[in-house]
């Protein structure tokens, strides 16, 4: 299970609960590891969206399908229920509209993953109390003015919406210092969580 | 590299779209590579309107290299040492296979009596140079501009015919503005008395002025505005001040003026009519009841559409087009917009990216 070891702690979680045989959508797939661990793994047959030329020329290059485009846009190109998974992975703080992506997940996804850093872990919350600043963490690495996440979200907040939305959480996982922790008190414990959904 | 000049003889007479047939029709076509004992490691790489099957040796006529040098050939993306490339003219071109300067059955030149081919027909004369080689199922079709829409209707009509699909700088489908640029052209020929109504091969004079302003105003649309303010800008010819006449003042007239002469020398006036023609012709949604997705149902081959962010000959939305159209079909498609500041001759010149995509691609 070489591949699926290397991949980051949220990816490795989703690649764990993707059934194998899935027809997978990769949204923000960058340069495809997750894609390349589920295909190669689970013998699933995944598809990415990617914004940045280079990281598909990358995909490509490994033998991936992946098209270059805008998940705030593009997602739009793909029929309902196209894929059993929709994935999408610390890129819901970087959407025009997170609500409007969540919807488009889970119209072209059957069941749909979403990992994001969470905004109220303990570090953010002290640096931005302690400092009077927004915080510059190793969850959240770029400062205000650069970073591309312009929707910070806490695990309270994706818990709201996804009601509000009336999707339904099928599991959920932790994690901090690169590690899986347990769901008690994960608003304040853990740096990423990820989301399994459905609808 | 080893590599074969030949041409095929099409044993049957060749079905057309038009519902007329073009009976005796050659193809001729180079090879590079070996082809391995199963007949698995074909490449077909389908050219470009004015393009030919030289992709990778020398041009008999302007003795300049292939016309893909840099990506095909030992070690290039395109692997001549692992790849058996097939590269042939297309119907209706004038490098050796059938076109209108071809003999007739009555032993003159069929001038305007050809009949006028698509770019399905295109691709069935070269699909019978594959039944001909015994080459069942490529290992990938690649195709540049006209040459994309040749391997887009190759996986459309032929799907079990290529697994790999891989078309650059294309479309699937010529535009009103398209049109109108080849409308220019041919219009350019057609009103050069040289023409004669397409029967000049046994005259003295050829329709060189016409062919060779078609040929600048189709350059101009190869290129980008940013590409020819950088190349010539409003720079002076040899020359110091503007001359108040209509000699090339401007380098960028002068550059065309050279481009559309040479040109006359390698290519056939009624070739030029006959394939842009096609091109304008060429509408693959069209010949699938009008839905672009259903002409690639079903399909198992893994295709890549690559586009240039400066080409707007065939702008990265046509070729959005098309995977949307891939994947309505659950076709396996990847896309890339390259960024490269020179328009849709970009495909043609050198481009790191592109050279990783094609090779990652390919193999």
């Amino acid at each position: 299970m070489s591949l699926l070891t290397e991949l980051r702690p949220d990816l490795a979680a989703i690649a764990k609960h993707v059934k194998p045989g899935s027809r997978v959508l990769d949204i923000g797939c960058g340069d495809g590891g997750l894609m390349a661990a589920i295909e190669s793994e689970k013998d699933c047959d995944a598809r990415g969206l990617e914004l940045d030329p280079a990281q598909v020329a990358l995909c490509v290059a490994r033998g991936l399908s992946v098209v270059q485009g805008d998940a705030n846009t593009d997602l739009a190109d793909y029929p309902d229920k196209a894929f059993d998974y929709a994935i999408l992975s610390q890129t819901l703080q970087t959407a025009t509209r997170p609500d409007l992506m969540l919807d488009e997940l889970l119209r072209v996804g059957a069941k749909a993953f979403v990992s994001f850093p969470n905004f109220a872990h303990w570090r953010t919350r002290t640096a931005l109390m302690m400092g009077g600043r927004m915080p510059v963490t190793r969850a959240l690495p770029v400062t205000w003015y650069e970073t591309q996440n312009i929707h910070h979200v806490t695990i309270e907040d994706f818990r709201d919406l996804a009601k509000a939305k009336g999707a339904m959480i099928e599991g959920s996982w932790f994690f901090a210092n690169e590690r899986a922790i347990g769901p008690v008190g994960a608003n304040w414990r853990a740096e990423f969580a990820v989301f399994e959904l459905s609808r | 590299m080893s590599h074969t000049s030949s041409t095929y003889a099409l044993p049957d007479p060749l079905p057309l779209d038009s519902g007329q047939e073009l009976t005796d029709a050659v193809v001729a076509y180079q090879t590079y590579g070996t082809l391995n004992a199963d007949k698995s490691n074909a490449i077909l790489i389908c050219h470009a309107l004015t393009g030919d099957q030289y992709v990778a040796s020398d041009h008999p006529i302007t003795g300049k290299p292939g016309w893909w040098e840099r990506m095909v050939g030992p070690s290039k993306p395109i692997d001549t040492d692992r790849y058996h490339i097939i590269c042939a003219n297309v119907i209706g071109s004038c490098m050796g296979s059938s076109g209108p300067a071809s003999i007739a059955a009555d032993g003159e030149p069929y001038a305007m009596r050809f009949p006028v081919i698509t770019i399905r027909d295109m691709v069935r004369g070269l699909v019978a140079l594959l039944d001909g080689l015994g080459i069942e199922q490529l290992h990938a079709v690649v195709g540049g501009s006209m040459g994309g829409m040749q391997a887009l209707s190759l996986a459309a009509n032929w799907p079990e015919r290529a697994a790999r699909v891989l078309v650059i700088a294309s479309t699937a489908r010529h535009s009103a503005q398209n049109i109108a640029f080849h409308e220019v052209g041919r219009q350019a020929i057609m009103a050069d008395p040289a023409w004669a109504d397409g029967d000049y091969y046994g005259a003295d004079t050829r329709p060189d002025n016409g062919l060779a302003v078609a040929r600048m105003a189709a350059h101009i649309t190869y290129l980008s505005e940013e590409g020819l303010t950088e190349k010539f800008g409003r720079r002076l010819q040899d020359r110091d001040a503007k001359s108040f006449g209509f000699d090339a003042d401007f380098q960028v007239e002068s550059y065309l003026r050279y481009q559309g002469s040479g040109f006359t020398q390698r290519f056939d006036a009624n070739s030029y009519l006959y394939i842009t023609r096609a091109m304008d012709y060429f509408d693959l949604a069209e010949e699938h009841g009008g839905k672009l997705g259903d002409a690639f149902a079903g399909t198992s081959a893994r295709f890549c559409i690559v586009s240039f962010d400066t080409d707007w000959l065939y702008p990265t939305a046509e070729s959005r087009h098309v995977v949307h159209a891939l994947n309505a079909s659950g076709a396996k498609v990847s896309f890339v917009e390259l960024s490269a500041p020179n328009g849709h001759d970009s495909f043609l010149l050198a481009h790191e990216q592109l050279d990783r995509v094609v090779k990652g691609f390919v193999e």
